[in-house]
């Protein structure tokens, strides 16, 4: 197997694994605390995304915009939650569900009607377009490492958040018990709102860093919410280090995957049959993990403790 | 409460569906025949999902995949049959008697190994991985290039069975409609069986059904399954309505719209999901007129039903009846309660 190659499909992987949970973290945070299941969440990823290539294309600057569509997203995530998910806390989650899903389809066909049909490029400056020459055949385009740095910042920044402030130690104690928080005096209404609209930055923010990749679409947000949920199935819905490290396994299980399986598959079967069946395969190996890692863990690989 | 039924309204609505479509076809308004027919088709489908979310409690969010899968199981041998390769394994045919059984085996197939992983987990966790199961089955089909991948598959001949041709679209659609009513009785049947009973025993109260002596997982497994196999079936019907299948009619979308027929239209009756599809394709058809961006009123409604109606189509109408007999009966006296 060529070095070089395996390690820039590490790279890659641990892109898609931070993006994965920047998406994922939102999700399990607003279902821990406010036990609500938000289909919509991807389409806050999209806001996010279209916001900051809008205000790109006005700005003239990436990095600008960036940072002026992390709290537009959070607005538009705190008025989601005062028109809609607010009257969904406490509800079935079938409900939960369908009314998001519903949410979905508003906030897609308001996007369209906003941006239109089409995807929006976003330019980079050009001092992060370029690429890093480690060696002569290890090459890495510089954004994809500032996708890293900015991810595993994101990160670091909700860990201490969540464990060294006294927000999160409130968020801490809502999702262990509720009525409690509650009753000490908490203003609890408030706190699930700053949560969700924390959930729709964290998602936002995915989707403004892989606008520049992929460009900024309508329907952007359609495949990541899935593999979001296998992330969460997978870490156990809650758990923010479960999310994280399941982010990681499944962006690099992906990654490598549909990098070399067909490789790893013609050491036993013919080149043709590798060939054909590798894609196959590839595309369906993060269901098969998730599928394993609940036949033996029903609620995840780190369930949290109470609920 | 679980098994509300509404015997007249279910009557009428089949009645209605039997005769109205025909008329508009003898009368020279095919269109609506072929709205009638797609409606029909995604009815069978809301009648399974009906039997494992309805009356089973289990909220399975991938019931479009079982849709593909039947699709492609029409699509694939009718690609080889004309394309050649895989007459070894049989499976190069046109003929209907091997895609609808194929259908169903396949659906099953597919229900069953999912089902043992997804029934061990609850609640929103059973939410989350039939829809994560049913994207697999999306991502798989789309890397499968032969069959067209993200392009879709045209079905250049319809399933062949002797005596009937599914060419005309009036026999397509009495095909549709006997396959509906033969779904509904048989769903029926087994919801009013001990089987049906154990099932929505277990939709109550798990524990108590599993305390009584029941293997409820044992039931579950077998109602996912039954379910997965009928809505394959539907899914064979629309590859021959539609004759282009794509892995779009898979996406997860298609199984929120399916599960929007069977809220809407009433859960755990048996007319309600009927009365769901009649409701969305009436709903998709009126707004898509009106406007390319039908989806957001269609949306808005979704959220409307969610947060102010419980019971569905089948209970307001049924209590409206109910309703109006009682106001007859006490003869302009007060005015009855508003149950909801």
């Amino acid at each position: 197997m060529d070095y070089a190659l395996f390690v820039m499909q590490v790279l890659n992987g641990l892109q898609l694994g931070l993006l994965l949970f920047l998406v994922a973290s939102g999700l399990t945070l607003v279902f821990g605390i406010l036990d609500f299941v938000n289909l919509a969440h991807a389409s806050l990823y999209m806001v996010g995304a279209l916001v900051c290539a809008s205000l790109t294309l006005v700005l003239g600057n990436f990095v600008w915009a960036l940072l002026l569509a992390i709290p537009v997203t959070a607005l538009v995530g705190w008025t989601v939650e005062r028109l809609v998910a607010r009257r969904l806390y406490g509800r079935d989650h079938l409900d939960q569900v369908l009314a998001t899903f519903g949410l979905i389809l508003v906030l897609t066909t308001l996007a369209h009607l906003i941006w239109g049909p089409q995807g929006i490029s976003v330019p980079l400056p050009s001092w992060l377009k370029g690429q890093l020459a480690f060696s002569d055949t290890l090459i890495f385009p510089i954004y994809r490492l500032v996708i890293i740095g900015a991810g595993l910042l994101a990160a670091l920044g909700l860990y201490v958040l969540v464990t060294h402030t006294r927000l999160g130690m409130l968020i801490r104690a809502g999702a262990s018990n509720r009525q409690m928080v509650s009753a000490l005096g908490v203003n609890i209404e408030r706190l699930f709102a700053i949560v969700f609209s924390l959930g729709a930055v964290l998602a936002g923010l995915a989707g403004m860093l892989v606008a520049p990749i992929t460009e900024a679409s309508i329907g952007m947000g359609n495949g990541i919410i899935i593999t979001a949920f296998v992330v969460i199935i997978v870490g156990g819905i809650g758990s923010m280090k479960g999310a994280f490290i399941a982010a990681m396994l499944i962006g690099l299980i992906d990654t490598l995957g549909r990098a070399f399986l067909d490789g790893v598959f013609k050491l036993f079967m013919s080149s043709d049959a590798a060939e054909n069946s590798a894609p196959a395969v590839s595309a369906m190996l993060i269901y098969i993990i998730m599928a394993l890692v609940l036949a033996f863990r029903p609620k995840g690989l780190f369930p949290p403790k109470v609920r | 409460m679980s098994a509300t039924n509404y015997p007249k309204l279910t009557l009428l609505v089949m009645v209605l569906l039997a005769v109205l479509p025909p008329l508009f076809y003898f009368t020279g308004q095919p269109f609506y025949l072929d709205l009638a027919t797609r409606l029909t088709i995604l009815a069978i489908a809301a009648v399974s999902l009906n039997l494992i979310l309805g009356y089973s409690g289990l909220v399975s969010f991938g019931h479009a995949a079982y849709i593909g899968l039947g699709a492609y199981a029409v699509g694939i041998p009718g690609y080889h049959a004309i394309y050649g390769g895989l007459e070894s394994w049989g499976l190069a045919s046109t003929s209907g008697w091997l895609h609808f059984p194929l259908a169903m085996l396949i659906g099953a197939i597919f229900a069953l190994i999912t089902g043992i992983v997804c029934l061990r987990t609850k609640g929103v966790y059973f939410i989350m991985i039939t829809m994560a199961f049913a994207q697999m089955v999306y991502y798989a089909i789309v890397s499968i290039k032969t069959y067209g991948g993200d392009d879709g598959l045209t079905i250049d001949v319809r399933s062949e069975f002797p005596g009937v041709s599914l060419d005309d679209p009036l026999q397509l659609f009495g095909v549709s409609y006997v396959v509906l009513v033969a779904v509904m009785l048989l769903v029926r049947m087994m919801v009013n069986s001990r089987f049906g009973m154990v099932l929505r025993g277990a939709k109550g109260n798990n524990e108590r059904m599993v305390m009584m002596g029941y293997n409820t997982y044992r039931y579950q497994l077998t109602a996912y399954v039954i379910s997965g196999a009928l809505a394959a079936l539907s899914g064979a019907l629309l590859g021959n309505f539609t004759t282009f299948i794509s892995p779009e009619m898979m996406d997860w979308t298609r199984s929120g719209e399916l599960m929007f027929m069977v809220i809407l239209g009433g859960v755990a009756t048996t007319v309600g999901p009927v009365l769901g599809a009649v409701a969305f394709i009436l709903i998709e058809e009126v707004l898509s007129t009106f406007t390319i961006y039908w989806q957001l009123p269609f949306g808005l409604l979704l959220m409307g039903v969610v947060l102010y109606s419980q019971g569905g189509l089948a209970n307001i109408l049924g209590q409206w009846r109910a309703r109006r007999a009682l106001r007859d009966a006490s003869q302009g006296g007060a005015a009855p309660e508003h149950k909801l």
